[in-house]
């Protein structure tokens, strides 16, 4: 994915200095949260439970599936689903959501840093409409802009193609980026790019090496985040791609379900399959993403 | 999105201390969403007074996808759960949204295993998510023949009275731990100097709640409340997949009667004039929330744009 080199650079999320000692109440001396925890127990079995069920489903063979408790565990689990699933070009799928989210992504980044820079740093009517343009833009539903965007599309020639995917899919990233980066970018201090000016450098100097070595963490954060939801999204998929050699890895579990109707392991098997880089992606970099993300749309 | 308006203040006071980055380092930006959002915005406009069945010629047309659309008590019903929708779902991830966040905002042990958990919801595809629950709420197969409580081993996805729940039930688990990293990020903003003070006073857990933490998230309520209001018109992968709207009409919110509409009716004007209703309703509510905000914070802010 499009951040994975970075994620290995340890997380030092502007963030995390923001913010004080995690608090809310459980100071010295204060008796534990008894109502709190039990609600937080109780909505942790609430988001286990379906995922437990997905992966021991997915390990049950056919037989298996019919049979036995559907909560119990299987007693002979299997990785036959998984092998069926990834015979079924399932790399395929998997390099194309490589590709429309590397593509959508990076792009999305670098004009929305761009923008972000100008929209804080700048001022004149220009830059302050384009900014309150890109705020519409979270206001509005955008998904309902779909007809006319298959009509350029197919107009463009790109339908069925990868780029009909990636195109729209910066688009529609750029306004909740150059939201939250101009939120972090805010945090600079004036007064290094006050003496960057002074030294003769121009913004495009001060916007690649001043304020994008400072944002780092910030960048790292929208890029996860507009990656998950690149690398989720459904519905750019099923209407601008249409033969398997475009499809991405959330419409082949669709089309999973259609192939295996009877095989709902299979079926499972596919959902875990699919969920798996990402899971591998937010344990590695957890920290930045959480604490990115709450500052990013708390300030 | 709140804190948008001291921009337009920090950035005048600015002009005077040195001339800042010229326009041009929006433009890029600009371009992509002037193309794909603002200019398919016109045309979905543009297109609800034409008929087209996708793949021929476009005719205009007058009014006439419009007189259907709004005669047609399909529309208003797939309205009509579209309201319910946003209704309820919210009503159900606000709250849970909001204790959550203030919990998993202090220290509690398993800290690290408990972020995992919490937040896995947030890795799923709408897709997988609809997929996993077909299978789950399966009154054969899933999870209430399994746990052996008959109440629970019912065909939840058949019943038109209970889709909707579902649905909503389903929306939350997906979407809540979204929520409550925004309050969490919210909450560990306050200034803990408040509550020493309210603890000074006296005020227990319950009064520091209401009188501290509450007043504070005001600004993260509303980025939050938007964020679900606006995003619940976009459910349409997850129902999509998990009701396809049925049994009947009991779960096609407005999105998916714009998607069956246009891409399997082929009546592309008749989707159009649906998706200027979603558009409308989308700033219509984004406006609302802004508004309960107070004026000066954000709402000019959108208002004038």
């Amino acid at each position: 994915m499009a951040s994975t080199t970075e994620l290995a650079v340890p997380p030092v999320a502007p963030a995390t200095r923001r913010q004080p000692a995690p608090r809310g109440g459980k100071g010295p001396g204060r008796r534990p949260n008894l109502i709190g925890s039990l609600g937080g127990w109780i909505w942790l079995a609430v988001i286990i439970l379906p995922v437990y069920y997905v992966i021991i489903t997915s390990l049950k063979d056919q037989a298996g599936f019919f049979t036995t408790n559907p909560m119990m565990p299987p007693t002979e689990p299997t990785l036959d689903n998984y092998k069926l699933v990834l015979e079924k070009d399932f790399a395929k799928y998997f390099a194309n959501s490589l590709i429309v989210t590397a593509g959508s992504v990076i792009p999305a980044l670098l004009v929305s840093f761009m923008a972000a820079y100008a929209i804080v740093r700048g001022s004149g009517w220009f830059i302050t409409s384009t900014s309150k343009l890109f705020l519409l833009g979270l206001a509005i539903p955008l998904h309902a802009t779909i007809i006319p965007i298959y009509w350029m599309i197919t107009r463009a020639h790109m339908y069925d193609t990868l780029l009909a995917l990636i195109l729209p899919s910066i688009a529609f990233a750029i306004p909740i980026s150059v939201l939250i980066l101009s939120n972090f970018m805010r945090d600079v201090p004036n007064e290094l790019f006050e003496s960057m000016r002074l030294d003769g450098c121009s913004d495009w100097t001060m916007m690649w090496r001043l304020a994008l070595p400072l944002m780092r963490p910030a960048v790292v954060t929208v890029g996860i985040y507009n990656a998950l939801h690149v690398w989720n999204g459904f519905l750019f998929p099923l209407i601008l791609t249409q033969s398997p050699s475009t499809r991405v890895l959330p419409l082949s579990l669709w089309t999973f379900q259609d192939e295996f109707t009877a095989n709902i392991p299979a079926v499972l098997a596919s959902v875990v399959l699919a969920t798996l880089p990402l899971l591998v992606l937010y344990v590695m970099a957890r920290r930045q993403l959480l604490s990115g993300l709450t500052a990013g749309f708390s300030k | 999105m709140a804190s948008i308006t001291s921009t337009s203040r920090r950035t005048q006071s600015r002009r005077s201390l040195s001339k800042g980055p010229s326009g041009w380092l929006v433009a890029p930006a600009l371009v992509f969403f002037l193309v794909f959002a603002v200019i398919p915005l016109a045309g979905v406009l543009f297109l609800s007074f034409t008929s087209w069945d996708g793949l021929g010629e476009i005719r205009l047309d007058g009014v006439g996808s419009w007189a259907s659309v709004l005669t047609d008590p399909v529309t208003g019903n797939a309205m009509l759960v579209t309201a319910k929708i946003i209704v309820f779902s919210f009503i159900v991830q606000a709250p849970i949204s909001l204790l959550l966040g203030v919990f998993t905002s202090g220290a509690q042990k398993y800290r690290a295993a408990l972020a995992v958990l919490y937040f896995l919801p947030l890795l799923l595809s709408s897709a997988a998510v609809a997929i996993a629950f077909k299978a789950l709420l399966d009154p054969n197969f899933g999870m209430g023949p399994g746990l052996g409580i008959p109440a629970l081993a019912q065909d939840w996805l058949g019943n038109s009275d209970l889709v909707l729940f579902v649905v909503v039930f389903v929306i939350a688990w997906q979407f809540v731990p979204f929520h409550t990293l925004i309050y969490q990020g919210g909450v560990r903003q306050i200034p803990a100097s408040l509550y020493e003070a309210a603890q000074i006073d006296g005020a227990g857990r319950v009064k520091q709640f209401f009188h501290v933490t509450l007043p504070q998230l005001k600004y993260t309520m509303i980025t939050s409340s938007t964020l679900m209001v606006v995003g619940s018109l976009a459910y349409f992968d997850l129902v999509f997949v998990l009701t396809a709207g049925g049994p009947g009409y009991s779960t096609r919110l407005l999105p998916l009667h714009m998607y069956l509409t246009g891409f399997k009716a082929n009546d592309m004007g008749a989707a159009s004039a649906l998706g200027v209703i979603l558009v409308v309703i989308g700033l219509v509510l984004a406006l609302f929330l802004q508004r309960l905000g107070g004026r000066n914070r954000s709402a000019s802010q959108l208002e004038g744009a």
